[in-house]
């Protein structure tokens, strides 16, 4: 126990810090594309319509280990390399992008189409459709979801310990192969994702709350 | 007709001219990426036929057949243990019991917010220091199936709580106790909406098996994985193993796709927060 506070508390924080850091990059990079490919998928451009249904068809259904060795192990085979943090950061991105876009469709949808067909009716254009009454209404709807794909890129970074990059996951699981202390890292380390998911799951609750509709 | 149909017009003749303008060129885009991925692939010698042939030879299909098999294991024993399990944690957590209301509330939020490869380091390097030491199947079938017993709880309980309340009411007027209640009425109505969500929570077990290659059980992606050692064919292996995953994920969610449309008509929608998302 004291050892793990002397020897080993550095490793952990730096852990914690790379889970962080690779969980931020990789949600805000998920939102970005991810908006991107929703739009593609209800433009009224045929071929992008088909990319984004492929898009979020495939990166639904691979599994991020299979992606994490593709990228990582695969793409250099075709003079294509990353570091390993880049490697990570890319497949989560890809992935959680097709998990981002479900979840902004669904709110789209989740507008009832009287309200789109009455906007479109006193004269709204396309853009006055979406910025007035759409996006307004399905930004709320779309909250809760957001907040489950972020926990989703959460838990889903600690499988970037299998490529290497040193994230709380790997460093537990490395300390106690060098020193066996027992539990404490892993429920430390459990905590610390707790945490972070509740911390998560609040944020996205009182951002739900503060914009509800008052009638 | 969905709101994301109903946000354009029918297009007038200009609208249509960009349209197919947009069209054309976004084509185009996307056939020059293509052409550029398969370039790469050629410059660098990987379009040639004999690191792809071998895929179709009997000793290498074996290979991976048994690891295919191997991931089939892990997934159904996954699923025959987590369903019970998940089914009694939903029941849990709706019980008026108090402490066991709180027990089970707790197992299903903290599994459900800890990383499964986290709970699987725990069975493969901290439980042995307690002299806990299954066989490493058991190393990888465990964790999972406390992870995915709480997301199967969650979706247990959408269905239950989705059912009408008449019917709890219809049950407890013609003087069904709580059990008889629960056996006869609410689980045989549950059960049946709940299928679809399930289904497509074999596609989260199935891409938790590849934890895996993390702990060397020897599924699919680790076969691959100690394939390419032997032939060193890196991209090759990894792109196929990727679409063996992909083509059967896919083939999982049109199936529950499909039961989902069957049962359409019946209260058949679940509350949207209790599906999990499966990144992973």
């Amino acid at each position: 126990m004291d050892q793990l506070f002397t020897t080993y508390l550095g490793d952990l924080l730096a852990g914690l810090w790379m889970t962080v850091r690779l969980t931020a990059v990789a949600f805000l990079g998920s939102l970005v594309v991810g908006t991107a490919i929703a739009a593609c998928r209800v433009s009224p451009i045929l071929p992008l319509r088909a990319f984004g249904r492929l898009y979020v068809e495939l990166f639904v259904n691979i599994p991020l280990i299979s992606l994490l060795v593709v990228v990582t192990f695969g793409l250099p085979d075709i003079g294509i390399t990353f570091d390993l943090f880049t490697c990570a950061a890319l497949s989560m991105i890809l992935l959680g992008a097709a998990f981002t876009c479900e979840a902004i469709r669904t709110g789209i949808n989740a507008v009832s189409v009287g309200q789109v067909e009455a906007a479109r009716s006193i004269g709204l254009d396309f853009f006055g459709v979406l910025r007035f009454v759409l996006f307004p209404q399905a930004f709320r709807s779309v909250i809760q979801p957001i907040v489950n794909v972020f926990i989703g890129i959460l838990l889903s970074s600690s499988l970037a310990g299998v490529i290497g990059v040193k994230d709380l996951t790997l460093q537990v699981s490395e300390i106690n192969n060098e020193a066996a202390l027992g539990l404490t890292t892993y429920l430390l380390a459990a905590v610390a994702y707790v945490v972070i998911s509740l911390l998560a799951g609040g944020l996205g609750a009182r951002l739900e709350q503060r914009l509800r509709v008052r009638r | 007709m969905s709101t994301q149909d109903s946000l354009f017009d029918a297009a007038g003749p200009r609208a249509r001219r960009r349209i197919r303008i947009l069209t054309v060129l976004s084509l185009v885009v996307i056939a020059c990426l293509v052409w550029a991925v398969l370039l790469r692939f050629g410059q660098a010698g990987q379009l040639a036929a004999d690191r792809w042939a071998e895929f179709t030879q009997g000793p290498y299909l074996l290979f991976l057949l048994a690891g295919l098999g191997n991931t089939v294991a892990a997934a159904a024993a996954s699923a025959v243990l987590a369903l019970p399990l998940g089914l009694l944690l939903a029941l849990g957590r709706l019980s008026s019991r108090t402490p066991l209301r709180r027990l089970s509330t707790g197992w299903i939020e903290f599994f459900r917010s800890v990383p499964l490869l986290l709970v699987v380091y725990i069975f493969v390097s901290g439980l042995p220091q307690y002299g806990i030491n299954p066989d490493i199947f058991w190393k990888l079938v465990i964790p999972i199936t406390l992870c995915s017993s709480a997301v199967m709880a969650e979706i247990f309980r959408a269905g239950i709580i989705a059912l009408p309340a008449g019917q709890s009411e219809a049950g407890m007027s013609v003087g069904l106790s709580q059990s008889q209640l629960m056996r006869s009425i609410v689980l045989p109505q549950a059960v049946r909406i709940v299928v679809p969500s399930m289904v497509a929570q074999l596609v989260v077990l199935l891409k938790d098996t590849t934890l895996g290659y993390a702990v060397s059980y020897p599924e699919l992606m680790k076969t691959s994985n100690n394939l390419t050692a032997y032939t060193n064919h890196l991209i090759q292996t990894y792109l196929i193993i990727a679409a063996v995953y992909v083509v059967t994920n896919v083939l999982i969610s049109h199936l529950a796709r499909y039961l989902e449309r069957r049962m359409s008509g019946r209260p058949a929608r679940i509350a949207q927060e209790a599906l999990e998302v499966g990144i992973g």
